[in-house]
């Protein structure tokens, strides 16, 4: 493969002129792992997506079988994409089929490379340019009420994901992607990192559990993630090798600011070892907690009302405030309740969370407005800031509402809650001019 | 054999029509308002009473009975209606029945076509049908498509189905009216019996003019039959069979409210474009249509309302749980209905004095004094397509197939606010386009397109422009949302047509408003 790859492109025509001795030098310098290659998914109630099946052949160029619901707007240049990434990968002689339902072009490329890739090892990327939208850092303590899971090999699913305006949209390459479908979902969420709108969502990632999780990164570091979560997290070790290998491919990469790593707890172990998990990094910026694997860990049913995991979720909020970090809840997986994810969310918020994570787009405004401040107490904090202004104006230094006394933390509080109000629209930019204290 | 269609012109929308179509004169678009046909409404022969039985029983033994007494021969028109929607098994038997009696080149004229009508194909291959004269749904617009129909297919829309059989552009020899409940006299309606449908407001127009009326049912009941939607004093023969519908057809896949996350968000968009712009306010009147995003934007209307405390005079359009509920909780004063979606919509048709079915002729008819369309503060509707000059299509698709009917989609452009709700993109195929494939309603009737990715609003509605400023709606140009499906999906090719018309697209008027170009297998 390695003499393979020193070719010049140029001698891609040569090849072309010469099409069985290419085949013969595949077959002997290449280990192909099967006779075909296959990525993607077809069928069915697919949409969006496409299946691409390579099988090289001794001879005959490249023949192309495509089946598509778009063939007569898009058949060229899906045509066009085939050769392209075929030409990169240096393919000479194959059938090829393609049995796509209206795929965009990021997932196409996607399902042809998982395909080849399926073929033989290969080192380099066929990668699309950038979006315009994607290089956008985000803050520590940006507002993470919600984080939108996205399975990681369904691309129909993410196209709009951001219009529902989550804080966070969350590629997962654990949990919802079959195992032998991972190499073709890190394919599709690394072109998703690039390709697709996140509009003004925080871009993250699932891994897998370590130490698979750690190859993963390769495919998301380079390609403007934001935060990567880090599941079934059970010691602050397990935080320090993502650090590192995070460091390590943006040392390689000549890369700079930082990407957020988000623990899950999952397990007895990792709640007992949860400060140590909360302080691993200055690069965690929230703990998270997933509950139903936590319950199975003590072979307890999870409940709606959650008694069993009261004691894990306040230890966990307690680590996180002890690191100057935001917790995260569980997901509530009732997708129709949504009476049930009110009081879910608002008994979260009384704990001491900071967010949640859901998995369905309509979950996210009962999470927002119940995450968000409440009417009394953006009064509240109007009053003490006001308090503040007032006590600042006049140059005193202790601030002082009715007959209380007002400590700094207080303030700064209150002026935290003000700005997330505005933020959300709960209260105008200019709310001090319209209060009436 | 008459030619399809000739004489090719350009019409006043620059679409290329014919003006002779299966060997009849055609007027080419004119602009909105602008064709106003002279001389008198068509009429059937005069009927006398004395040809009928005194004692008001019509009935004959059977269907084919009925078809032979009507006088059913080559080249004749038959009508029939689609308020059984894809549980229609009237349609299908007719033209059994035709060909059994070797019978030609007949012209079927249905109110609207079904996935069930498939089934037909095999009679327009061998000649028994030469051509469909209003809607071709699915695998028959495919047919269509392909060039393999014998005569040249036409397309009206409700309101345009009643002003052709009134001024004598489709003359409907034949009809065939199901209905789930009539008496031996041949007064039909809707709402009683097994396979219970609602209104039957499409077959008004066919009842009045048709050469012969024929009426279907599988629930003959004793003399009178009440309401009678359809009057027994049009009627000449009536039949009773074993089954006219299969109830659980009826009820069709787009009567429900859309669970998918992606349509919400445009049915919550467009309802609260609707508050900010002061559409919603007491006393108000809206056209809920059938599709999934539609229904889920009257649902966010009553929310709206509720919260308000407003209430609607009356909407208008296909009724359903959803509409039923706003009118027994008092939130609209009348329901308007051209066509009944669910049981919900029956039961509340038959029993609310204030949920009154309405005709084409009533909502839609060029031909009237006056129509109801031109009432409504809002109507929402759909589009397979819309250009950057804001013209629709809903007939074709962007691959260049024939696959919906126009429905009463025309019809409805006449709302003082037209708002269609469309995704930007339908997986990879751009909804928003530089040139319609097919224009079935012109840019000026349709003011506000809303996709997910931005609302833009028709710039002739200043009106509108100025309440959306400061309400945090995200607006944008038409020209912005094209770019941007084009970013997203790509530019995509045109479809190949071939050098021949398959279909004209009739305007509410009755002029040729576009064609539909062959394309190859």
């Amino acid at each position: 493969m390695e003499a393979f790859e020193k070719i010049p492109a140029s001698a891609g025509i040569f090849f072309y002129q010469n099409p069985i001795f290419v085949i013969n030098q595949i077959q002997t310098k290449v280990n192909f792992k099967k006779s075909i290659g296959t990525a993607g998914n077809s069928g069915g109630k697919t949409r969006s997506d496409c299946q691409v099946t390579i099988e090289p052949t001794d001879s005959g160029g490249i023949v192309i079988d495509l089946i598509s619901k778009v063939k007569v707007l898009y058949g060229t240049d899906i045509i066009r994409q085939i050769h392209e990434i075929l030409d990169f990968y240096q393919i000479i002689n194959a059938r090829v089929s393609v049995a796509d339902s209206g795929a965009l072009s990021w997932v196409i490329a996607a399902r042809i490379e998982a395909a080849v890739r399926d073929l033989f090892d290969v080192k380099e990327s066929w990668l699309l340019p950038l979006h315009a939208n994607v290089i956008r850092p985000t803050s520590m303590d940006k507002r993470r009420f919600s984080r939108l899971y996205l399975p990681g090999n369904s691309p129909s699913l993410m196209i709009n994901a951001y219009l529902h305006k989550p804080d966070g949209l969350i590629l997962d390459l654990e949990d919802s992607v079959a195992p032998e479908k991972k190499p073709e979902a890190r394919v599709l969420v690394r072109n998703a990192l690039r390709s697709l709108d996140f509009g003004n969502t925080e871009r993250m990632v699932r891994i897998n559990q370590l130490p698979a999780g750690l190859e993963d990164l390769d495919w998301l570091i380079p390609h403007g993630v934001n935060l990567v979560l880090l599941p079934k997290c059970e010691q602050a070790s397990q935080v320090e090798a993502v650090k590192a290998r995070i460091d390590e491919i943006q040392n390689q990469n000549n890369l700079s600011g930082n990407v957020w790593i988000m623990p899950i707890i999952e397990s007895a172990k990792g709640v007992a070892n949860a400060v140590q998990i909360a302080a691993a990094s200055k690069t965690v910026v929230a703990l998270a907690i997933g509950l139903e694997d936590f319950t199975a860990d003590l072979g307890v049913r999870r409940t709606q009302e959650g008694g069993e995991s009261s004691y894990a979720r306040s230890a966990l909020v307690i680590a996180a405030k002890a690191a100057g970090i935001q917790a995260i809840d569980s997901v509530f997986s009732d997708v129709e309740d949504m009476e049930g994810l009110r009081d879910n969310v608002q008994r979260s918020r009384a704990m001491g969370f900071d967010g949640m994570g859901c998995i369905h787009p309509r979950q996210i405004p009962v999470i927002h407005e119940n995450f968000a401040p409440d009417a009394e107490e953006i009064e509240k904090a109007g009053k003490i800031v006001i308090a503040f202004k007032e006590a600042q104006a006049k140059g005193l230094g202790v601030v002082s509402l009715g007959s209380k006394m007002i400590d700094p933390p207080v303030v700064k509080r209150a002026q935290k809650t003000i700005d997330l109000a505005i933020e959300l629209s709960l209260i105008e930019k200019n709310w001090y001019e319209n209060l009436s204290i | 054999m008459t030619k399809k269609y000739d004489k090719l012109v350009t019409n006043a929308l620059g679409r290329i029509v014919p003006e002779v179509i299966n060997g009849q004169v055609a007027v080419p678009f004119m602009g909105i308002g602008k064709y106003k046909p002279a001389g008198h409404r068509y009429g059937p022969a005069i009927s006398s009473c004395a040809d009928y039985p005194a004692d008001g029983n019509k009935l004959v033994a059977s269907l084919r009975d009925a078809l032979e007494l009507c006088g059913l021969k080559d080249g004749m028109t038959i009508s029939t209606h689609h308020h059984f929607r894809d549980g229609d098994l009237i349609a299908n038997q007719i033209f059994d029945i035709a060909h059994d009696m070797g019978v030609k080149n007949l012209v079927w004229a249905p109110s609207a076509s079904f996935p069930c009508h498939e089934y037909l194909i095999k009679y327009l291959e061998d000649g028994t049908i030469n051509r469909i004269e209003g809607s071709m749904n699915g695998p028959l617009g495919k047919f269509t498509s392909r060039g393999k129909m014998a005569g040249l297919a036409v397309l009206r829309s409700h309101g345009g189905r009643y002003q052709a059989i009134q001024d004598g552009e489709l003359k409907v020899d034949i009809t065939v009216i199901g209905a789930t409940c009539c008496d031996p006299f041949g007064n039909a309606n809707g709402l009683n019996g097994t396979s219970a449908s609602g209104g039957l407001g499409f077959a008004l127009a066919d009842s009045q003019y048709a050469g012969k009326v024929v009426v279907v049912t599988d629930n003959l009941i004793e003399f009178p039959c009440v309401p009678w939607q359809i009057q027994g004093n049009y009627v000449d023969y009536t039949v009773l069979v074993d089954k006219v519908g299969i109830p659980e057809k009826i009820v069709s896949g787009t009567t429900q409210i859309t669970k998918s996350p992606d349509r919400l968000l445009l049915a919550e968009m467009t309802a609260r474009f609707c508050e900010v712009t002061g559409i919603i306010r007491e006393g108000f009147s809206f056209q809920a249509g059938a599709g999934g995003t539609a229904l889920a934007v009257g649902d966010f209307f009553y929310k709206i309302m509720k919260e308000k405390g407003i209430k609607a005079r009356f909407a208008r359009g296909g009724s359903n749980l959803y509409l039923v509920k706003m009118l027994e909780e008092g939130y609209v004063d009348f329901i308007l209905d051209g066509q009944t979606f669910d049981l919900d919509g029956v039961r509340s048709m038959a029993m609310n004095p204030n949920h009154l079915m309405t005709t084409p002729f009533t909502s839609y008819n060029y031909h009237g004094k006056g129509n109801f369309s031109g009432m409504v503060d809002v109507a929402i509707l759909g589009a397979t397509e819309i250009d950057v000059n804001f013209n629709g299509n809903v007939v074709t698709h962007s691959d260049g197939y024939l696959l919906h009917g126009i429905g009463g989609w025309q019809n409805c452009l006449f709302s003082k606010t037209v708002i269609i709700p469309i995704p930007l993109f339908r997986d990879r195929i751009p909804v928003i386009v530089d040139e319609v494939t097919t224009l079935c309603g012109p840019g000026e009737l349709i003011d506000v397109i809303v996709t997910e990715r931005g609302i833009c609003i028709n710039p002739l509605r200043t009106d509108l422009l100025e309440k959306v400023q400061g309400s945090g709606l995200p607006v944008v140009t038409i020209n912005q949302l094209k770019e941007e499906a084009e970013r997203i999906c790509g530019k995509p090719e045109k479809p190949k047509f071939l050098n021949e018309i398959v279909a004209a697209i009739k305007w509410v008027d009755g002029t040729v408003i576009d064609s539909v170009w062959k394309l190859s297998e």
